[in-house]
């Protein structure tokens, strides 16, 4: 693995040796202090052209505690006003000897450009790029899904993958890069998904995704799901004819307190809430629901933590093997213990 | 005579052995700007031997869709380089389309236009006027008064934008009677196809690019076939590129309508799969589609439901390709690599002749343009516009060796079939032995050739 540019192209073993990878470094995140050497003397960019706190403060903290040095380069330019060119900003981060670049950008595949010219030779992170991908954001959803799999089987997470798993993924799907990228690694991972979205805001092309479609959350959720995954509307879609109005969306899209009430009535006492973040409380998923037990939201946000540190660690940590595949998945642990626990013991 | 005005050595050809339009080896006796003679076994007499076994003579290919970006964008393409490019690929006539800056939308510009085309030498250079002043979709521009001028324009376009208003379009289609022009439509539905990126479908979805549908073309295209119907006038669509847009082309055919259509080498080739490379030299408008398309187009340049093959050469500096994508410009470059493209998918594939090829490049875009001296036979007495193609010949594009000043050939890299040993305007070679030779010197006095064709070829080396 030389970059994370997308989920479509992980492989299950890579992508369970990230999942197993955010284990060892959530533990971490467990102790007293909080913090290993691994990365030191290492330059990690956060290059960010498009606004996005949450995102940026997950992979600083990350890069942080594998004690890194993080440069964070707000580049927010827009189609209007147009600065300097991707291509010598990335020019000018190489220069400066950046090892990682994490970059958000609001044009699909600006990370694929970074990966694929010359301009720069670090390793690249996509940490979401217009409406194509954000595979950390998956990557740390599949986390969340796992342990929870896990708990419920009653086996350990590390080597696990999601096989049987409904998952149901509601909202603007034509322009989520969060849902790309959760339906392909939710696909490698072995999981059952369900799109529940109004015709609009699904792609023309959707049909040959691996997943289910339906225009009908209610209809979905009796069917049963174990973890439900509300999409934010984004607000410049409300007045542009995808939906008449906000309120027809949330009662027939929105996971509202009805629908939270009838995950009881449908027996569905393990189901999970999930949402990326940020929240339109009212509109996609009502208070009730984004506070109850099934919520994982904040657990979503601490795990995200995890799997940037793995993902960093993994890319720049110099083991670039590529694992075996999955049916060899103990030899593969024997192999990623010893690399694993490197950063521990050096601690 | 204009033979005397050329250079020693380069008045007078003969052609040795070429199969015409593909058929049986025959002599073309090239001299004072027209064909002297054709037949077997033809004496030199002085002239120039060409020995052209092996090789196809074609007539003079004449592209009906050229960006040459002069003026304004001289730091993508000049009417020298672009017409360089154009020699270079085989052609002998090229249509610049108006969205230059200031647009070509009046007599002036035109007449510029006609000017630096004849100062380079390279080719015929024919500028398209635009259809509405500024290419601003409002008002017309003075389509007669570009009609009257020297640079005598019949095609009219606003190429790069569609005239989506129904009321102008029509107007247009009726108002260019007067002169016997013809509208030709660049078809996309403005706001089906608002921020659009690439052809909607599968490989979009994935890409999480905004798309481009194909009803955003055919809808037009469906609209113009009946305003052209209705007004009587003449329609030429520009970019053909979907399967769609095909069915409803032969359909207002088969009804009588005039409308011709146009094909891109690369819609007959390339598909959207390429956009998932993210490079931008992919990124065109009509952009790449599926492959079901590009069999459509195929078989609708074939069997003549397209009539010609416009190359829509659109160079741009590499800064405006070595970017994201949504921020690149949309274009590819295409004099070059024209005639190898159609010849490995039309040819090659058993779809198409010679005499076939020669019909979609020359005579039927001359026919459009009503270039009186361009796309004609290739007999005794005719205007000696030719090319001379090796079919055999395999090389492989490298944008940086091409005259154009584009680098943005989506065929990089490809090993393509086909090359052009020589071509001859108006009786000069402009391109030898696959290399760029001398231009065509026209006569300062040189009276309007297309308002004289005889006289046309009284030029001077």
């Amino acid at each position: 693995m030389r970059h994370l540019l997308s989920t479509e192209d992980l492989s299950l073993s890579n992508a369970v040796r990230i999942l197993d990878t955010a284990e060892e470094m959530a533990a971490v995140g467990e102790r007293e202090v909080k913090k290993l050497p691994t990365l030191r003397g290492r330059t990690v960019v956060n290059l960010f052209f498009e606004d996005s706190t949450r995102t940026r403060i997950s992979f600083e903290a990350a890069a942080k505690r594998l004690s890194a040095d993080v440069i964070n380069f707000a580049a927010k330019g827009s189609s209007v006003s147009k600065g300097e060119s991707l291509k010598d900003t990335a020019q000018t981060l190489s220069a400066m000897g950046a090892d990682a670049v994490v970059i958000r950008h609001w044009a699909s595949g600006a990370p694929h450009r970074l990966a694929a010219t010359d301009w720069i030779d670090a390793a690249v992170i996509n940490a979401g790029d217009g409406t194509h991908e954000h595979p950390t954001q998956a990557l740390l959803d599949a986390f969340t899904m796992r342990r929870h799999w896990s708990r419920l089987a009653g086996t350990p997470s590390a080597g696990a993958d999601l096989t049987g798993m409904r998952v149901a993924i509601a909202g603007d799907v034509l322009h989520s890069r969060v849902a790309r990228s959760n339906v392909w690694l939710l696909r490698t991972l072995g999981a059952e998904v369900t799109l529940v979205a109004p015709p609009t805001l699904l792609p023309i092309g959707v049909e040959k995704w691996p997943c289910t479609v339906s225009y009908d959350l209610d209809e979905t959720l009796a069917k049963g799901v174990d973890a439900m995954m509300m999409l934010r509307v984004q607000g410049e879609r409300m007045n542009a004819s995808f939906f008449p109005t906000t309120r027809e969306y949330s009662r027939r899209w929105g996971f509202d307190d009805n629908r939270l009430r009838a995950l009881d009535g449908l027996g569905l006492k393990d189901t999970i809430i999930m949402h990326p973040g940020p929240m339109n409380r009212g509109l996609e998923i009502s208070s009730a629901a984004a506070d109850s037990p099934r919520s994982t939201v904040l657990a979503q946000v601490r795990n995200g933590v995890s799997i940037r540190m793995a993902a960093l660690y993994l890319l720049l940590s110099g083991d670039t093997r590529e694992p075996a595949g999955h049916a060899d998945n103990t030899r593969f642990h024997t192999a990623e213990n010893t690399s694993a626990h490197a950063p521990k013991e050096s601690h | 005579m204009a033979s005397q005005q050329q250079d020693a050595g380069t008045g007078a050809y003969l052609i040795r052995g070429a199969a015409i339009l593909g058929g049986a080896p025959e002599d073309l006796l090239i001299r004072d700007g027209i064909i002297a003679e054709r037949g077997q076994n033809l004496s030199a007499d002085g002239a120039t031997v060409i020995e052209a076994a092996g090789l196809v003579a074609l007539p003079g290919m004449v592209d009906i869709h050229t960006h040459l970006r002069e003026p304004g964008r001289e730091d993508a393409e000049t009417v020298e380089t672009g017409t360089r490019a154009a020699a270079l690929g085989g052609y002998t006539a090229v249509h610049a389309m108006a969205n230059s800056t200031p647009v070509a939308d009046t007599a002036g510009v035109v007449e510029q236009v006609l000017t630096l085309g004849r100062t380079a030498g390279w080719v015929d250079v024919r500028p398209v006027g635009a259809v509405t002043v500024g290419l601003a979709g409002e008002q017309l521009a003075e389509l007669g008064a570009m009609a009257d001028s020297r640079a005598h324009v019949r095609v009219f376009s606003d190429d790069g934008i569609c005239v989506h208003d129904p009321v102008l379009m029509r107007r247009a289609l009726e108002y260019v009677k007067a002169f016997d022009g013809v509208v030709a439509q660049h078809a996309q539905e403005p706001r089906l196809t608002a921020g659009a990126q690439m052809n909607e479908g599968e490989v979009s979805a994935v890409l999480g690019l905004t798309g481009w549908p194909a009803v955003a073309e055919e809808s037009i295209i469906a609209r113009d076939v009946l305003l052209a119907q209705h007004v009587g006038s003449r329609l030429h669509v520009c970019h053909v590129s979907t399967a769609g847009s095909v069915e409803i082309i032969r359909w207002a055919k088969s009804r009588g309508v005039n409308v011709t259509a146009e094909v891109t080498p690369h819609h007959l080739w390339l598909t959207d799969e390429l956009a998932r490379s993210y490079d931008p030299v992919y990124k065109v408008n009509p952009p790449l589609r599926t492959d079901a398309d590009v069999q459509a187009l195929r078989a609708a340049l074939a069997d003549g439901t397209i009539d010609v093959v416009g190359t829509d050469h659109a160079p741009h500096p590499s800064e405006h390709k070595e970017c994201e994508w949504a921020q690149a410009a949309m274009g590819m470059t295409g004099l070059e690599t024209a005639l190898s493209v159609v010849q490995h998918t039309m040819i090659e594939t058993g779809l198409m002749g010679w005499a076939d090829f020669a019909r979609v490049t020359s005579t039927a875009p001359a026919a459009i343009g009503r270039l009186e001296d361009q796309g004609r036979p290739l007999d005794a007495g005719e205007p000696a516009n030719v090319t001379l193609v090796d079919p055999a010949a395999r090389w492989t594009v490298d944008p940086s060796k091409m005259a154009t000043m584009g680098r943005n050939s989506p065929f990089a890299g490809r090993e393509l079939p086909g090359k052009v040993v020589a071509t001859f305007f108006k009786g000069h070679p402009t391109v030898l032995y696959g290399k760029l030779n001398t231009p065509y010197r026209w006569l300062p006095e040189a009276p309007d050739p297309a308002r004289n064709t005889g006289t046309a070829a009284a030029g001077r080396n």
